[in-house]
């Protein structure tokens, strides 16, 4: 008995906390904003969710804690990848600690799970989930990504194969999952849009132990191959495509997630002279990217990559609309602020937004190269201005079905 | 009786009286134990009285959730019918896998059930136009039973509550019943059952059929609380952690499953906050449960009460007694 009387004791307790709480707000001013962020501690994407979570500590830790000249208070989560914790820990972090705004989560899946809850409770989210659906058919008005869709950067790259590296003929391959698809076909639809020919698709389970079996169907007479791989799963298979000696003998363009900077240090230097895609490079030449990429080595011993740039990124998009609306309580005034600003200095470059809450910016191709002893993703070509629809209409792109394994229907395959 | 009567009018009290002393939070929080609750004690019907370990549960779990959002969304039936639907189709598969799973016994078993999972999993996840891979299915709208509207949290609660305690009745009276009573001969000792003449394979596949259903039951709690289900939902993963709840609390005894289902579900959700390797405390927590009572929780603490206070009668109508497990054939 004498436990249910505390279990009342403590309700009771925690509704007058929240009404103390909730009466300094006629004080305004020193108001602290309250900011979750829901990321990845724990499982398989634990390491790109632990970058996330140090590059946005560096950002609060260079600015002393501070957004928009009110206090920060982050409450960060881990969901463990799992899409049924990730929205008991949205509402935690909603119904408990009473957040203005929520960064994360980090996966597709999760995001999904959230998106209804997210329009019920109106929360404005900026996520890193790629999923082309989130800001496209199923765009929901609580939403902005300051990354890119898993297309947005692989048509970019379909345009540099056909038109800046003259290639007819390439190959794919890719994990066999949403993410995979979209790149894949995002790269294909462009390519062949131009006058290039897809001429093989391979897709390796997401957790496949060896690529032997893949590497061996690959079809070697191709200008190149497209990879488009999350994860480590990069770094395994470009190790194991050299083992089995095609390296030189066909050039790999990577995805946006191919040959990230976390992974590059290991990759060595059979790596020189890889080219991949991505929304950002740590060689970025600005003050702003520089600063952050010391401040990660100084702090962490790593060089940001896709995960911690966009953390960073969301960091100052989110400061940008806290200064609009003047850390005012008001979730509506905040979205519209997060959609409508263009935020001209981040790490990634110019930032702003679509009707559909995804980020427009500049998208750039990198060569690996060895600058000062250490390997890194140099800017070899910059797209400026890149929207998730390339150059199509997005009414009539948003006609098609979204990308997946057979859509856009390849004509040219062979064996 | 009266003991064990008044213990569990008090726990009905305190069920009925928890969304007064928490917030939503904690409340929706509820909501999910009872559905991993209840999924666990569904698993329990054939781990702890049929004595045959599962790794495939989360199947059945799954396809129901996947059914009735298919059957919702697709092909336009309404809630009821897609419930039943949904139930039937899992009931229907269980029915089948058990066929398979049951020409084995213990360690085979427990491969084969695995097996049957990841097929599941593989048809969640690859079969895109069915099942829209790995970006899940969405769940327009909770139902509303009776025109009663459960989307807040505390009628979404008292759902679940009701939901749960008709399950659970039911499965203590089958668990009380003749054929529990032959479940449990089947287990200890299968030779001696057949030789009174029990049909123990019948006995086994009726305990699996009805194991399945009533995960499938939990499943549709799941994805009306979820509104969302995706390949996680049949992961070897999911169908680990159920077993995990089962045993950690107590294999064969009724609230054991339920017990396990409280702590995992706030390992996860709650102490995952404070607790950044919250994986290993619940790795911990099972190591000290299986050393300190390998029983598992429930019957562990009962046997250190009665030790306490060796004139109380020792406790409860569905505990077997330990001394059985270690015969058991496995």
């Amino acid at each position: 008995m004498r436990i249910d009387r505390r279990s009342v004791l403590k309700g009771i307790g925690a509704g007058v906390g929240v009404a103390a709480l909730g009466a300094p707000a006629v004080r305004a001013q020193a108001k602290p904003v309250r900011i979750g962020f829901m990321t990845v501690k724990t499982g398989p994407l634990a390491s790109g969710g632990i970058q996330m979570e140090q590059a946005l500590n560096l950002y609060l830790k260079e600015r002393n804690n501070m957004m928009a000249g009110v206090p920060v208070e982050l409450y960060t989560v881990d969901t463990g990848g799992a899409p049924a914790v990730a929205r008991t820990k949205m509402q935690e972090l909603v119904e408990r600690n009473g957040i203005a705004a929520m960064i994360g989560p980090l996966s597709t899946q999760e995001a999904l799970a959230l998106d209804d809850y997210i329009r019920e409770t109106k929360t404005p989210t900026i996520s890193v989930a790629a999923a082309d659906d989130m800001t496209q058919r199923r765009a929901n008005p609580w939403f902005v990504r300051v990354t890119s869709t898993s297309s947005q950067c692989a048509q970019v790259m379909g345009d540099y194969a056909a038109k800046d590296l003259k290639y007819k003929r390439c190959s794919t391959i890719a994990d066999d999952i949403a993410y995979g698809h979209e790149q894949n076909s995002g790269f294909q639809r462009v390519f062949e849009e131009e006058g290039g020919k897809i001429v093989q698709k391979l897709w390796p389970p997401l957790a496949v132990p060896d690529y032997g079996t893949y590497i061996a169907q690959i079809n070697t007479k191709v200008d190149g191959m497209f990879a488009a791989f999350a994860g480590s799963n990069g770094f395994r298979f470009f190790r194991q495509f050299n083992e089995y000696g095609l390296k030189g003998k066909i050039p790999l363009l990577g995805g946006m997630t191919a040959f990230d900077e976390s992974l590059l240090q290991q990759m060595g230097d059979d790596a020189i002279g890889l080219l991949s895609v991505n929304y950002y490079s740590a060689t970025i030449d600005t003050a702003t990217n520089k600063k952050f990429v010391a401040g990660m080595v100084r702090d962490y011993k790593v060089e940001p990559g896709y995960y911690g740039a966009a953390t960073y990124t969301a960091g100052a998009v989110l400061e940008a609309a806290l200064k609009t609306t003047g850390g005012k309580d008001d979730k509506q005034a905040l979205m519209n602020a997060l959609r409508t600003n263009k935020v001209e200095d981040t790490v990634r470059g110019p930032v702003a937004f679509d009707k559909y809450g995804n980020a427009v910016g500049n998208i750039y191709i990198r060569r690996v190269e060895k600058q000062n002893g250490r390997l890194v993703n140099a800017v070899i070509k910059t797209y400026e201005n890149v929207s998730q629809f390339w150059k199509y209409n997005p009414e009539e792109f948003l006609k098609n079905p979204v990308y997946s394994r057979d859509y856009p229907p390849a004509k040219f395959l062979e064996n | 009786m009266t003991r064990s009567f008044i213990a569990l009018l008090l726990i009905a009290v305190l069920l009925a009286l928890v969304p007064f002393m928490m917030d939503d939070f904690f409340i929706n929080l509820c909501s999910q134990i009872l559905c991993y609750a209840l999924f666990a004690v569904s698993l329990n019907l054939i781990v702890g009285y049929g004595g045959m370990t599962s790794l495939g549960h989360a199947a059945y779990f799954g396809i129901a959730a996947y059914a009735v959002t298919w059957l919702h969304t697709v092909a336009g039936w309404d809630h009821l019918t897609s419930a039943i639907g949904a139930v039937g189709v899992a009931t229907g598969t269980a029915a089948v896998f058990g066929v398979l799973a049951l020409r084995a016994s213990g360690l085979s078993f427990l491969m084969i059930t695995l097996a049957l999972g990841q097929i599941v999993w593989g048809v969640a996840y690859r079969w895109v136009a069915l099942t829209q891979g790995d970006n899940g299915m969405r769940f327009p709208q909770r139902p509303a039973p009776f025109g009663i509207d459960i989307n807040g949290a505390m009628s979404f609660y008292y759902f679940s509550l009701i939901v749960f305690a008709v399950s659970v009745y039911v499965i203590w009276r089958v668990v009380n019943s003749p054929f529990g009573a032959s479940l449990r001969g089947a287990r200890d000792q299968p030779r001696r059952m057949r030789m009174l003449g029990h049909d123990v394979w019948m006995i086994r596949w009726a305990a699996f059929v009805m194991s399945g259903f009533w995960a499938a039951v939990a499943g549709l709690l799941f994805v009306y609380y979820q509104k969302f289900v995706s390949p996680y939902a049949v992961s070897l993963q999911q169908s680990a952690e159920v077993l995990l709840m089962t045993i950690l609390g107590g294999a064969s005894t009724l609230t054991g499953p339920m017990v396990g289902a409280i702590i995992v579900t706030l390992v996860k959700n709650v102490a995952s906050t404070y607790v950044e390797r919250w994986n290993a405390l619940l790795g911990l927590i099972f190591v000290l449960a299986v050393v300190f009572m390998p029983t598992g929780l429930v019957p562990g603490f009962r046997r250190l009460i009665s030790r306490k206070k060796p004139a109380a009668a020792p406790a409860d109508e569905t505990a077997t007694p330990p001394a059985a497990a270690p015969e058991r054939a496995s």
